[in-house]
């Protein structure tokens, strides 16, 4: 018997919550863990190290690393302007953060595509300069990227404003320039933060679908990304192989978040 | 090291945090800022510290102007108020952070940090902590780390910021005996920012009054006690009684308690401090009444109602007074101030 | 002279420049486009884009799909949060992982999933169209696939308040002889409605726009199961670009609603 509680309502919340959750969530995921079998483990093993398919996952977890890492620098500069700094305008710069969260996905592509197009706005000038960003592996890095900064100035932005300035002035009082104060002491409090964000940036980055197809050029081999070779698999009645690669995406990004996981668990020692 | 402070102005928006501050600080002595929050004790300490900058005024150390030194460059230890350790460090870490940061010229070797990362450890009384981790700390402990890091880069001035605020009462005393002891023992300068009157009046060589951005008064306790330079010292210090009074021929008369000296003020309205040991309760038939009676940790205390007022004061010597009992008070002494 | 935490003003007003420039080439250009894409050939054009049947059955769709799923949600993330705030059970943490575990799924294995699962080879496709019922490739797919997509929003955002809040206040109530609907529309429901309702904004928004997930399961019908995310693809690629970034302009206007909104409530 459960322990009488003084609220109601325990039973009925988690019976809706299970309800809810076993009907839109773990019962289909069962499918996907279950489906891929009918190849067999040969024909599971097969399917997923096609050179099609190695070239694909290659592509989707090199990009979303990339773009991850180029997210980090980014996203710390954005956070901490945000928080440390009073400027005309700051206000609307903070809630543009948040745009790649709120636009559409497919919007997004499309507006990134016109914008790095050889004629684009950006992409012209870069063309000029020999660098082709639209319909290559760059042009998937800078679709995931995009999608990706808000992840890291949202998980900076509340520790840093927590930190507050006393741990700085402790380290000025004990005669540390800004350079070293800002390395040994603030950067090192960020630690954990900087690793969650990026890895949500990363797990965001591998699925992604929308923002990336309009300007990866989708080329086998080359600028194909996993999920899309998913869509392929369908479009040819191959649910099987298509679980099979969708496990596997699933997994690999699963295996990912468990290591930054791991580094952000290190590099928390002593803080809250 | 001495420290002199002279026409210290410092401005937050409209208001004014320091107004024209002067404090002179003798090498070697331990002084109290002492005073409300919101007196400016605390930005008073920043300023020394190089983490604030006066509007105008002179801060100097040992005979140099401090305006164009940067925190940093100092030399001056400084243990805030909720210690503001580096989390993501060790006890040792935190400790050595000064000496590891210096340039390379300067730097002493690793195994020279550690060994005066020891030393100092032994010296807060931590032997063995160095590698814990602040937040698996006491209060207490964090508060001697905090101590500790700040002396690593052995400064010739101790600031503390209220460095007793965040701890339980017993830790407090035991500490406070403690940090006077190594004050003396090292040979500091130091100044402490507190709002707690028993704490300043208990430890410091001198405590500073500070009020509205100003050091009212800076004498040694007993001084501060006997003679307060106004009716606000006087209000605040020592749990003084404020009552009215006339004051005429030199002498300050009350309602209904007997006349006292009040030489060189001047005559008219007036208002009397009185604290408790200067009020002796004494048995027999008179103007008050014990209106009740406890034991603090001092002796007896009496209330006892006089009039319209309700009075702290201390029993005669040989009296066990009873409540409703009445009695007679005698006023040993008295601070006056025109009203 | 400086403070000991402060940088020299010219690498303060450099760092500003950065992040401006930062967001402005990164986050704002692209948005931009959109819009100039848009107009390319004046307003006219781009308002008749909007005003194709075949659009604006996308649109009553989109909104269709999301006055269905986004009330779902609601229920459930409300539920949910009740329980995790405000109880300890066991298996609390696991449920709090499991709710959040469709943020870190691709859209398009959301889509996939109900295809295994309904498909015309998945596990209960021959049953269901036996029966006459479609579910991929018809709204009942649109609809569920958008639920997963979108279903954390609301457990978000509601959870760490009213964790923060804990439960005194509805202990409170309950002393006071507040029976378990009356505690929940007096007590915790005025307490957590701008975080509600700020999870409920960026749940319509993710709903609206969701294009991976949909992709999946939609078929691709034209005036029939394209919502607007989806009906822009197929402009697109059929070269009818002003048409394509009218409809992303209406979609990113919609973007810029909702920012608008959750910033407004975060102030409130």
């Amino acid at each position: 018997m459960r322990r009488r509680d003084a609220l109601p309502g325990l039973g009925l919340a988690l019976g809706v919550t299970w309800l809810w959750l076993g009907l839109i969530v773990l019962v289909p995921l069962a499918a996907l863990a279950i489906r891929p079998w009918e190849l067999g483990l040969a024909g599971v093993w097969a399917s997923v190290t096609e050179p099609r398919v190695l070239a694909s996952l290659r592509l989707s977890f090199g990009a979303a690393l990339v773009a991850a890492l180029v997210d980090l620098p980014l996203g710390l500069l954005v956070a901490w302007v945000v928080v440390r700094y009073r400027f005309p305008g700051r206000r609307v710069l903070d809630a543009a953060i948040d745009l790649p969260f709120a636009l559409p996905t497919a919007v997004a592509g499309l507006a990134l595509t016109a914008l790095y197009a050889p004629n684009g706005w950006l992409g012209a000038p870069l063309a000029a300069l020999g660098v082709k960003v639209a319909f290559t592996p760059l042009g998937v890095a800078v679709a995931l990227a995009f999608v990706g900064l808000p992840f890291i100035v949202r998980m900076v932005e509340p520790v840093l404003r927590d930190l507050g300035p006393e741990a700085e002035e402790a380290a000025a009082t004990l005669g540390a320039t800004r350079w070293q104060a800002w390395r040994l002491v603030v950067l090192p409090a960020l630690g954990p933060a900087l690793v969650a964000g990026v890895g949500l940036a990363f797990a965001r980055a591998v699925g992604e679908y929308g923002s990336v197809i309009f300007i990866a050029g989708n080329r086998p081999m080359e600028s194909e990304i996993a999920p899309l070779l998913i869509v392929a698999r369908l479009e040819q009645y191959d649910y099987a192989g298509a679980a099979a690669l969708g496990l596997a995406l699933l997994l690999l990004s699963f295996a990912l978040l468990l290591v930054f996981g791991a580094m952000q668990r290190r590099l928390r020692r002593g803080l809250p | 090291m001495t420290i002199v402070v002279s026409e210290l102005r410092r401005r937050f928006g409209g208001v004014a945090a320091l107004d024209g501050v002067e404090l002179s600080v003798r090498s070697g002595e331990f002084v109290a800022l002492l005073g409300a929050s919101g007196s400016g004790k605390t930005t008073l300490l920043r300023a020394l510290a190089g983490l604030e900058f006066p509007d105008a005024g002179r801060i100097l150390i040992d005979g140099r102007d401090m305006a164009s030194v940067p925190a940093r460059a100092r030399g001056i230890g400084f243990v805030f108020q909720n210690y503001a350790l580096f989390r993501h460090m060790t006890v040792a870490g935190n400790i050595g952070f000064g000496l590891r940061i210096r340039p390379w010229r300067s730097r002493p070797s690793r195994a020279e940090i550690a060994r005066r990362v020891e030393e100092l450890l032994e010296l807060v009384r931590l032997p063995g902590l160095g590698g814990r981790y602040p937040d698996q700390l006491s209060g207490g402990q964090r508060q001697r780390v905090a101590l500790a890091r700040a002396l690593a880069i052995e400064p010739r001035v101790l600031l503390l910021d209220e460095p007793f605020g965040a701890l339980d009462a017993t830790v407090r005393r035991e500490l406070r005996l403690w940090l006077r002891g190594l004050h003396d023992r090292l040979g500091l300068t130091s100044l402490f920012v507190t709002h707690d009157q028993d704490e300043a009046l208990e430890l410091a060589d001198r405590v500073a009054v500070m009020r509205d951005g100003r050091v009212v008064q800076c004498d040694t306790p007993e001084a501060l006690l006997a003679r307060p330079a106004d009716a606000g010292v006087a209000g605040f210090l020592g749990d003084a009684a404020r009552l009215g009074c006339e004051v005429r021929g030199g002498m300050a008369w009350f309602a209904a308690l007997p006349p006292v000296p009040a030489e060189g003020v001047a005559e008219g309205q007036a208002v009397a401090f009185l604290r408790p040991v200067d009020l002796l309760a004494e048995p027999g038939e008179g103007e008050a009444r014990v209106a009740a009676s406890r034991q603090d940790g001092r002796g007896v205390r009496l209330t006892v109602a006089v009039g319209e007022s309700l009075l702290e004061a201390v029993p005669a010597p040989g009296w066990q007074p009873r409540r409703g009992e009445a009695c007679r008070v005698r006023v040993l002494a008295a601070r006056v101030f025109p009203a | 002279m400086r403070r000991p935490t402060e940088e020299p003003a010219w690498l303060r007003w450099l760092l500003c420049l950065l992040a401006v420039a930062v967001l402005g080439v990164f986050l704002v250009l692209p948005l931009a486009a959109v819009f100039a894409e848009a107009f390319r050939r004046g307003v006219a054009p781009a308002l008749a884009a909007l005003g194709d049947p075949d659009a604006l059955a996308a649109i009553r769709l989109t909104l269709l799909v999301a006055a269905i799923a986004v009330p779902v949600n609601l229920v459930g993330g409300v539920a949910a949060a009740w329980a995790i705030a405000k109880f300890d059970f066991p298996g609390r943490r696991l449920l709090t992982t499991l709710i959040e575990l469709p943020f870190s799924v691709s859209p398009v294995i959301s889509g996939l999933v109900y295809v295994l699962v309904f498909g015309a080879q998945g596990w209960l496709g021959p049953w269901l169209e036996e029966r006459g019922i479609q579910v991929v490739f018809a709204l009942p797919g649109l609809v569920l696939a958008t639920i997963f997509v979108t279903f954390p929003f609301v457990a978000r955002t509601v959870i760490p308040l009213m964790q923060e809040q804990g439960r005194t206040e509805e202990e409170a109530a309950a002393t006071l002889g507040a029976g378990g609907w009356r505690m929940a529309w007096h007590v915790t429901l005025p307490n957590i409605r701008w975080a509600l309702l700020s999870g409920v904004l960026l749940c319509n928004a993710r709903a609206m726009g969701e294009f991976g997930a949909v992709s999946v399961v939609s078929g691709h019908v034209r005036g029939e199961t394209n919502t607007m995310p989806l009906h822009i693809e197929i402009l697109y690629n059929e070269y009818q670009f002003v048409a394509a970034f009218a409809v992303a302009g209406l979609l990113a206007l919609l973007a810029l609603l909702t920012l608008a909104a959750k910033s407004l409530l975060e102030r409130a």
